[in-house]
């Protein structure tokens, strides 16, 4: 997914940007001399190819897409203005609440367990025990399978594999299979997402445990701290940075998750796993309704660029200077 | 001072234990494929965790055949190599342009596509089946690796951009342009060559989102023979439902490749993924 790649400090470096234009603009000989180096054939030929590709893939559809969700189109015909009125059928659409709040509960669960386990499995890693590269490459193996293909494997766990094991070690929980109950379908989802997405936050946590200088730790060693203390106190304030990347990283793979719900639990049973972009996907193809998907769509995009413009304020706040 | 050591001893061996432990429920869905994709199906419906005693190649004869492999494999070969091949290219080549140029057009590019990886690929999937397809470019592979092109040179931009403006030295270019070199040698020969780390980075995240990348190739192709393998993959699942064997030897099937390279190369993918997600 295109999504699930973003560094976090773009929008850092989007304020970094106006801050700097702020200081630029009184002088005029800053401008100036920007201007006295642009040369056309190295903009033609360096920059055009990208820019014109850029532009018809994302910024023309994305102009476009804005239009639509204020029209009546359905793909093929009806391009009448309709004002917000898709937006008011998005909020009083109660398919679009129910998975809204799906995705919500499975954000929330799968950003908190994936951080949890992927810093334990970090931590533990670089504790200096034997095999560490072993276990660092084996731990990561999930994420270089595709959504589909590892949802298919847990689908038949869920449905063959566990249901064997419950009835035949006869442990209740299992003896059913998850995917007919709404609740646990859910948790099914989660499970397969913490299981996938911990290992790659995982490398992330190992970096930073590396990068924290081993005179910090030493001197807290002399000083008396525990273990614990050393973990709470000092490695995890210093690795403020590499929190915020996994947060980041977690929370918008999560609200795009879409091979892992098709694959998996195909939004079933009762609908009661449809996350947002699958649902944005049936509203749009299924039900060829391409302005009101459209809607739904941009929802989701002022969610998570609201979301990111938090995490780096919060981010900028809570960093520790080393 | 002692007490402490024996401590970290123990507490060496329960981190171990633990890991380990962890370690096996994690590779637990991996090793089941494997031992599955060998058993007939009523054998794994009767216990699929035990090891088959008459070990057969009938489900990857089939789901070879009928998932179409050979025809999947090469479309997301190509599909994969072609993308990134342009991505990186073109990429390298802007963020140059964006670096060295320090004109307003470069900053206003650059930020334009910073931005853009902040959008969710769902907010222009809309608009974009539909402007292609009222163009008549959709159903073809050629339009997919465009559009691939266009979706990754933002974050490819982005990383190229952080290490030409803070790794490679103008007085490089300078003395090759006193040796009479323009501006596409001095790009070709001097920068490439040096941009090699980020390359690397560049082409293993690229590689692993286009190879395992579902929902945008499902929009684009239509036709069996455009297929990649995660849309034949979940298409011939459709048609197994209960006949789990084929439809686990074509799980292993698909994942066979991306593992084999992985074996070789994890220390290469790792490093890739941590400069990507951490040095910016």
């Amino acid at each position: 997914m295109s999504g699930g790649r973003k560094p976090v400090c773009c929008l850092t470096i989007l304020l970094k940007y106006f801050k700097k234009r702020v200081r630029c603009r009184p002088s005029k000989r800053c401008n100036m001399k920007r201007r006295k180096n642009f040369n056309l054939t190295f903009f033609l030929i360096f920059a055009l190819p990208t820019l014109i590709i850029f532009t018809l893939v994302i910024v023309v559809p994305f102009i476009y897409g804005l239009f639509m969700s204020f029209t009546n189109t359905n793909g093929m015909s009806g391009n009448s203005w309709v004002g917000f009125s898709n937006y008011a059928a998005v909020f009083h659409d109660s398919t679009f609440w129910n998975s809204f709040i799906v995705t919500i509960e499975y954000v929330v669960a799968c950003v908190v367990l994936t951080n949890i386990l992927a810093f334990i499995i970090a931590y533990l890693v670089t504790s200096g025990i034997k095999g560490q590269n072993f276990l660092r490459a084996a731990f990561f193996t999930p994420n270089l399978i595709g959504g589909i293909v590892l949802g298919l494997i847990w689908n038949f766990i869920f449905r063959q594999v566990l249901v064997n094991v419950g009835t035949a070690y006869s442990i209740p929980i299992f003896q059913e299979t998850w995917l007919a109950d709404p609740v646990k379908a859910l948790w099914t989802l989660i499970i397969v997402t913490v299981w996938q997405m911990s290992g790659y936050m995982m490398i992330i946590y190992i970096a930073g445990f590396t990068g924290i200088s081993q005179d910090v730790l030493e001197a807290a060693e002399i000083d008396g701290c525990t273990n614990f203390q050393k973990v709470t106190k000092i490695e995890m304030p210093l690795m403020v940075p590499s929190f915020i990347i996994c947060l980041f990283l977690t929370l918008s793979r999560c609200f795009m998750v879409y091979d892992t719900n098709i694959s998996l639990t195909k939004g079933e049973p009762f609908g009661s796993t449809v996350l947002i972009s699958l649902n944005i996907y049936r509203e749009a193809f299924n039900n060829n309704n391409y302005a009101k998907g459209q809607a739904e769509a941009f929802l989701l995009f002022i969610i998570i660029a609201a979301l990111s413009v938090t995490q780096v304020y919060i981010g900028k706040k809570m960093e520790v200077e080393q | 001072m002692k007490g402490e050591k024996v401590q970290s001893k123990t507490g060496k061996i329960v981190s171990t234990v633990i890991m380990w432990l962890l370690l096996i429920i994690f590779i637990m869905p991996f090793f089941i494929v494997i031992v599955d994709s060998f058993k007939s199906n009523a054998e794994i419906m009767e216990n699929p965790l035990n090891l088959t005693g008459h070990p057969t190649m009938n489900n990857f004869v089939e789901a070879f055949v009928r998932m179409n492999y050979p025809s999947a494999f090469c479309n997301t070969f190509v599909i994969t190599l072609l993308s990134v091949f342009l991505i990186t290219i073109f990429s390298a080549m802007t963020a140059y342009f964006i670096v060295r140029s320090k004109s307003r057009v470069g900053t206003v590019i650059f930020y334009a596509l910073v931005a853009s990886m902040m959008l969710p690929f769902q907010a222009i999937m809309i608009p974009l089946v539909s402007i292609y397809g009222h163009i008549g470019l959709l159903s073809n592979r050629a339009t997919l690796i465009f559009m691939y092109v266009g979706f990754g040179c933002g974050m490819a931009v982005f990383i190229f951009h952080g290490f030409i403006k803070t790794g490679i030295p103008v007085s490089l270019e300078e003395a090759a342009k006193i040796d009479g070199a323009n501006m596409i040698q001095i790009f070709f020969k001097i920068i490439l060559p040096l941009l090699k780390p980020v390359i690397a980075t560049v082409v293993v995240l690229d590689v692993l989102w286009i190879w395992n990348d579902y929902l945008l190739p499902s929009l684009v192709l239509s036709q069996p023979w455009q297929l990649t393998m995660p849309l034949s993959t979940y298409s011939f699942a459709g048609q197994m439902s209960i006949n789990f064997g084929p439809l686990i030897a074509s799980l292993l099937l698909t994942m066979l490749p991306v593992l084999i390279i992985y074996i070789f190369l994890q220390r290469f993918i790792i490093e890739g993924i941590v400069a990507g997600s951490v040095k910016n």
